[in-house]
């Protein structure tokens, strides 16, 4: 297994600027997410990791070896693509050697790699057929098992649950997480779902325009995103922004916006830089948004709403509230049992509130 | 209800009479001539026209086949024919199978104007470059030889088998090729494992069309070849046509013998015509 090491990466496409400057460091056994949304430069990442696309700027190492100018099959990588890439005219075993046969391994070797990986992803009955005489899942798999019969230095998964429907999808993701546990290996994965994002990552690089927003543990992005776009982009359902104007009163900070105005205690927003007058977005996630609950000493006071909409999903439920013209969606245990038009008091969480500059969009709570 | 139902089936069974009868029509018009050649083959005597009507006539021989392979050159002559043929196909579909792989693949200057250059080469009427062909082949001193057929052959017919293969490898997603390159082969390795196994049917309709257009030329042929050694079977057939006689039985004998070749080309290549072999590769 191997370290990835991308330095100051730059890619453009005639005059269109790709990735500026992206700075990623993947430890050994690590498993990294690079996650953002579509266009966002995540797998033209990886196809420079891989090979599949020149670098315009920066240098690439692979385990301390610089890789730019080295052919694809010479970095020691294996790629699981999105859309599976299996040779069509080769049976599943074909597929799976096929790495092996070109670089010549004793026979011996060839058969018992194919069938470790076949054992580990269940398909020996398949050995003999064709891709197309397989679903979906199983050419999925089958795309796995080719990356890894090749044991290489680093696995490449570039979106592989995507073409998948919601149950396979969740079962593949899980296939995923067991074969990491098995195999250790430095993993860089890169996805648009920040489900597959949270749950398989140890570590998440969320990226946006070609630019590397935030670095660090799925719980670290979820809890402290560190501008605007992450603490949108990361969470299901989306965090709600107020954005609103701050001031000082008595050496507390208040936030008011059009529809609503609470205190931020210190321990949410420290001090340390001049508030007064600064125009902020407040962040709160659904979750932290508490409707007919006692708040206890770390919420806000009262806060009076009307329940719009209730979205019942089973165990929990959605319930979109308006206070003032001020929408916010708040997530709550199931039943709620309180019919739209009806008046609703909430509160907020402070432990789990966020403050964003909203010139800069960077965080400035805590 | 059911009488609804028989005035539907009535419907079907009237269509489905005149479709097949005008399919009938159709396959009667395409196999007439093919038969009367094969009677005028086997008919005593260089008759031509006759008012007989039967497929096999009275006295039919076998004597103009005989006559044919022993008296002219006719087994020559299809030797020559079918060795150019099939040089002309493979080299063809060699090259075209390569230039269209750049032309799907690549990107360089002039790609564009390349595609067109080759698409116009279509639209001008052969027997306006039988002129150039000449004057080419004859500076590079290649008349009366198979190379000089050869090289005109399958100049001519690159273009459009640069259109086809390039259109088929268009549909061929490029994941596959740098899946291979990540497996470990080189560009010419990822076209020679992957993209050629998987166009074998836009390669067997690229060589069925160098092999029919060549086996068939004939304004070419008469303009550069000249002695009766070198000639292919359609300039041979014609030796036997006189000022003043022509010899029909034997022309037709001839005519029939050289659609054996074509046949099992046809034949055997059908097999490879099957399409959609890619299917099954990504998620489509």
């Amino acid at each position: 297994m191997a370290t990835v090491q991308f330095k100051k990466i730059v890619k453009r496409f005639g005059d269109n600027l790709v990735l500026n400057g992206v700075d990623v460091e993947i430890q050994d056994h690590e498993f990294v997410v690079i996650v953002g949304p579509s266009g966002c430069g995540k797998t033209t990442l990886l196809r420079m990791l891989a090979g599949l696309e020149e670098i315009s700027d920066g240098e690439i190492f692979i385990d301390k070896l610089l890789v730019n100018e080295l052919h694809p099959s010479k970095r020691e990588i294996a790629m699981v693509f999105q859309d599976y890439a299996l040779y069509p005219h080769m049976t599943v075993e074909e597929n799976m050697n096929f790495a092996l046969r070109l670089r010549k391994l004793p026979r011996a070797e060839i058969a018992s790699r194919v069938a470790e990986a076949s054992n580990i992803l269940q398909l020996n009955k398949f050995l003999k057929r064709m891709p197309k005489q397989l679903s979906g899942g199983q050419r999925q798999r089958v795309a796995i098992g080719r990356a890894i019969v090749r044991k290489p230095k680093v696995f490449l998964f570039d979106e592989p649950l995507s073409n998948l429907d919601a149950k396979l999808r969740e079962e593949m993701r899980v296939e995923i997480a067991k074969l990491y546990q098995r195999l250790n290996a430095t993993i860089l994965y890169v996805t648009h779902d920040q489900v597959e994002a949270m749950t398989l990552a140890g570590r998440i690089v969320i990226m946006n325009h070609g630019i590397v927003q935030q670095v660090g543990s799925p719980i670290e992005v979820y809890r402290k995103p560190v501008n605007l776009f992450v603490a949108g982009f990361i969470g299901s359902p989306t965090m709600n922004f107020v954005p609103g104007r701050l001031t000082v009163k008595d050496g507390t900070a208040i936030f008011s916006s059009e529809h609503l105005s609470l205190p931020v205690p210190a321990f949410v927003l420290p001090q340390k830089e001049a508030l007064e007058g600064r125009e902020v977005v407040l962040g709160i996630r659904p979750d932290d948004v508490l409707v007919e609950r006692p708040g206890g000493e770390k919420c806000s006071g009262r806060i009076d709403g009307v329940l719009e909409v209730c979205e019942l999903l089973g165990h929990r439920e959605n319930l979109y509230l308006k206070v003032g013209g001020q929408r916010l969606l708040a997530t709550v245990e199931a039943f709620f049992n309180r019919s739209p038009g009806s008046a609703v008091g909430l509160c907020f969480n402070y432990r789990n509130m966020h403050v964003f500059d909203k010139a800069t969009e960077r965080r400035i709570s805590e | 209800m059911k009488t609804k139902m028989t005035a539907a089936a009535k419907r079907r069974l009237v269509k489905s009479v005149l479709l097949h009868a005008g399919l009938l029509l159709f396959a009667a018009g395409c196999v007439y001539p093919l038969l009367r050649i094969l009677s005028v083959s086997l008919r005593p005597g260089d008759k031509l026209v006759s008012t007989d009507l039967s497929l096999i006539p009275a006295g039919a021989t076998l004597l103009s086949y005989s006559k044919l392979l022993g008296d002219t050159m006719f087994l020559r002559w299809l030797w020559n024919s079918l060795l150019i043929t099939l040089a002309t196909s493979f080299i063809g579909v060699s090259l075209a199978s390569t230039a269209a792989y750049a032309f799907s693949r690549f990107r360089f200057p002039g790609k564009k104007a390349g595609m067109i250059l080759l698409l116009s080469s279509q639209m001008i009427p052969a027997g306006m470059l039988i002129l150039p062909l000449f004057l080419m082949i004859m500076k590079l001193k290649l008349m009366n030889t198979y190379l000089g057929m050869i090289i005109a052959y399958s100049v001519s017919s690159l273009p459009f088998s640069i259109w086809i293969l390039k259109g088929y490898y268009d549909t061929i997603p490029r994941s596959l090729e740098e899946a291979a390159l990540v497996d470990g082969t080189s560009q010419v390795g990822a076209f020679w494992r992957i993209i050629l196994p998987l166009s074998t049917p836009a390669l067997s309709i690229a060589f069925l069309f160098n092999f029919t257009t060549a086996w068939n030329e004939y304004l070419v042929a008469r303009v550069v070849l000249f002695s009766s050694k070198q000639y292919t079977w359609t300039l041979g057939l014609f030796e036997l046509q006189g000022q003043y006689i022509t010899q029909w039985g034997m022309f037709a004998a001839g005519s029939m013998l050289v659609t054996i070749p074509v046949l099992c080309v046809f034949l055997y290549s059908s097999k490879w015509l099957i399409s959609g072999l890619t299917l099954g590769s990504v998620k489509g």
